[in-house]
């Protein structure tokens, strides 16, 4: 059994974290080669070639490949995909975007956000926003699929896997990108982090936020937010923890101002230690945290954030 | 311009899911369903398109069981012009797979030909987030998903993406396959004599077998099963006890 896993490529650099991840988990399914693809990729590739667990690295790159826009990047794909049993990549929004117009050319299903794998056939994955597991068994000759990387380690490094550069195929032109609105941030990136801090509605204004980043600060966190901090524009949408947004599961997560609807713990419940602060004692994220505390967070996130 | 909008009929998101004990999946006997909450916004969408003179026909499309009906006739309430059941199965248990969605849509974009389709980013239910890409696959057209911002200008049109960096905004060439995020607008609420006038706007019922497309699953599901349950902890009464607790936990 051969796996395409589609590395990670932001910006010409690989992601490491969502790669190295999604990498042990192709690994379970058989012999791995890494797929750099992107204007500038040779950079990610060497990175990539330093990640235990693939036996090639494979590089593609053409000006095309720019942004992954997703038709360029499915028809390369799609265009690669003989020979291979498993073509996998991690649940990013980039991943989410072009995985499924991979397999639709090549007429087989997707599997979206696979939580586990079972057989080379078999796999889980949430459905219902993680209220119910899944085991679904494909048919197909060749699987597609998303992973869910949080439920998987991070493969090793020290390798150093041979390179092979991969032609492209003719870009159909039917997209063009015109801009991109990155906030930059020193802060870890919310996906990969130790500790995260999400503020919820209960903040109230976006500059309420500043205590959220103070305690992340402090903790060395990311910062996240509820859908509807983000909707009321406290908070920006790529902060967004849930089931229509980031999954996290960090070693410490600290829900401020979040009463714990469903779509929000469908993001963070696998957390290993979480922490609510909530002035109503009712809320519901009170039922599935570690150490919860009843109180105004105007006072209590300042206080904790001084004390620790 | 003719703007196509697949509706799914899916369990309402205020219902708290049960999984079966014998493990053949969710239960969806006598529990409330509604659009999937992202169609909404992609109704909605498509109506502010014809509002503003974009759009001049506004298509509902709906793959599932006869009760379907409903779900078109809200989107039909809300503005949408003309309705299209697609009847692939009499039990709601059956899920239709994206890759059979996207065919039958497919034979439904060849019959129409929209020059947008507007779908929701993805369906609450399965959490798949497949069929709009999966469209655009067949159709060989452009696709920008998920969508927070859109605007049509002629023989194109630019989006905004909500992607894991932040934004991004493309160009697609029309036409092309949307599908929307929860930020692009707010749905309107149909008004009573809107929805007495849904009732008399045309819907037709189509099979699969009337367009040409097999739904054979190429998924079985071997069993569904409850999540991992995570117990309530404890109640601390300061933020010194927490502090205390997170440290004895070693998580600070
Ligand atoms: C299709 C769909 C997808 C969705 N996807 C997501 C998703 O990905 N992520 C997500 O988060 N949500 C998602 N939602 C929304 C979700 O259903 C909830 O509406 C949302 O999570 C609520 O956010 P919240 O907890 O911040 O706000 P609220 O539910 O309003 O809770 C605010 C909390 O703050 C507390 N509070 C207020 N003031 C204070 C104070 N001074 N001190 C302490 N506590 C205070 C209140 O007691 C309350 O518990 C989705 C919904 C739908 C329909
Ligand atoms: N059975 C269906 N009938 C109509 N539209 C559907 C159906 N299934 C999926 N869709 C459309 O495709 C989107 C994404 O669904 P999914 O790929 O299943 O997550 C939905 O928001 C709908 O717009």
């Amino acid at each position: 059994m051969s796996v395409l896993l589609i590395a990670e490529v932001t910006d010409g650099q690989l992601a490491v974290d969502a790669t190295a991840k999604a990498l042990t988990a192709a690994a379970q399914l058989g012999d791995v080669h890494i797929l750099c693809a992107g204007a500038q990729a040779s950079a990610a590739a060497e990175t990539a070639a330093t990640l235990q667990g693939a036996s090639k690295v494979l590089v593609a790159e053409d000006a095309t490949l720019g942004h992954r826009l997703a038709e360029p990047t499915a028809a390369l794909i799609a265009g690669m995909a003989e020979g291979y049993t498993h073509i996998v990549a991690p649940s990013t929004t980039d991943a989410k975007n072009v995985m499924p117009r991979v397999a639709a050319l090549l007429d087989v299903m997707v599997l979206s956000d696979v939580s586990g794998i079972v057989d080379g056939d078999t796999f889980l994955r949430p459905i219902y926003a993680g209220n119910a597991i899944q085991t679904v068994k494909s048919s197909d000759p060749v699987k597609v699929m998303t992973i869910r990387t949080a439920g998987f380690d991070l493969a090793g490094d020290g390798a150093s896997t041979p390179i092979e550069t991969v032609s492209v195929s003719d870009d159909p032109g039917l997209s063009e990108w015109l801009e991109d609105k990155v906030a930059a941030s020193d802060r870890p990136e919310l996906t990969s982090a130790g500790r995260v801090v999400s503020g919820g509605r209960g903040i109230g204004s976006e500059d309420g936020f500043e205590i959220v980043e103070k305690l992340a600060d402090k903790l060395g966190a990311a910062v996240g937010a509820s859908r509807a901090a983000v909707d009321s524009g406290y908070a920006p949408n790529d902060w967004q923890v849930g089931q229509t947004g980031k999954v996290v599961a960090p070693e410490l997560y600290v829900a401020v101002g979040i009463s714990g609807a469903i779509q929000h713990l469908a993001g963070m419940k696998d957390s290993k230690v979480i922490v609510a602060i909530n002035k109503d004692e009712e809320a519901p994220i009170f039922q599935i945290a570690d150490y919860g505390l009843v109180a105004d967070l105007f006072t209590a996130v300042p206080e904790l954030t001084e004390k620790l | 311009m003719k703007v196509l909008v697949p509706v799914k009929r899916v369990i309402d998101y205020n219902v708290k899911v049960r999984v079966k004990a014998d493990g053949s999946g969710v239960d969806l006997a006598n529990v409330k369903m509604s659009m999937n909450p992202f169609d909404e916004i992609a109704v909605e969408e498509a109506i502010r398109l014809k509002e503003k003179g974009t759009a001049t026909e506004v298509v509902a499309v709906s793959i599932g069981t006869p009760k379907n009906q409903e779900t078109l006739r809200t989107a039909l309430a809300m503005g949408a012009d003309r309705a299209i059941l697609v009847q692939a199965t009499e039990d709601v248990n059956e899920d239709v797979e994206p890759l059979a969605v996207a065919k039958l849509l497919k034979a439904i974009v060849d019959e129409e030909q929209p020059q947008l389709v507007l779908a929701g980013k993805q369906a609450i239910d399965n959490d798949m987030n497949a069929t709009g890409q999966m469209l655009a696959a067949l159709t060989g057209w452009a696709q920008a998903t998920f969508a927070s911002e859109l605007s049509v200008d002629g023989e194109t049109a630019t989006v905004t993406r909500e992607v894991d960096g932040g934004l991004q905004t493309i160009k697609v060439k029309l036409p092309a396959i949307v599908t929307v995020d929860l930020r692009l607008n707010e749905p309107r609420y149909a008004s009573l004599p809107n929805i007495m006038k849904a009732k008399k706007k045309p819907l037709d019922t189509k099979t699969p077998a009337d367009l040409g497309v097999d739904t054979t699953p190429r998924l079985s599901v071997v069993k569904t099963s409850e999540p991992e349950l995570r117990k309530a902890g404890e109640m601390v009464a300061s933020v010194d006890e927490l502090v205390e607790k997170l440290k004895e936990a070693g998580a600070v």
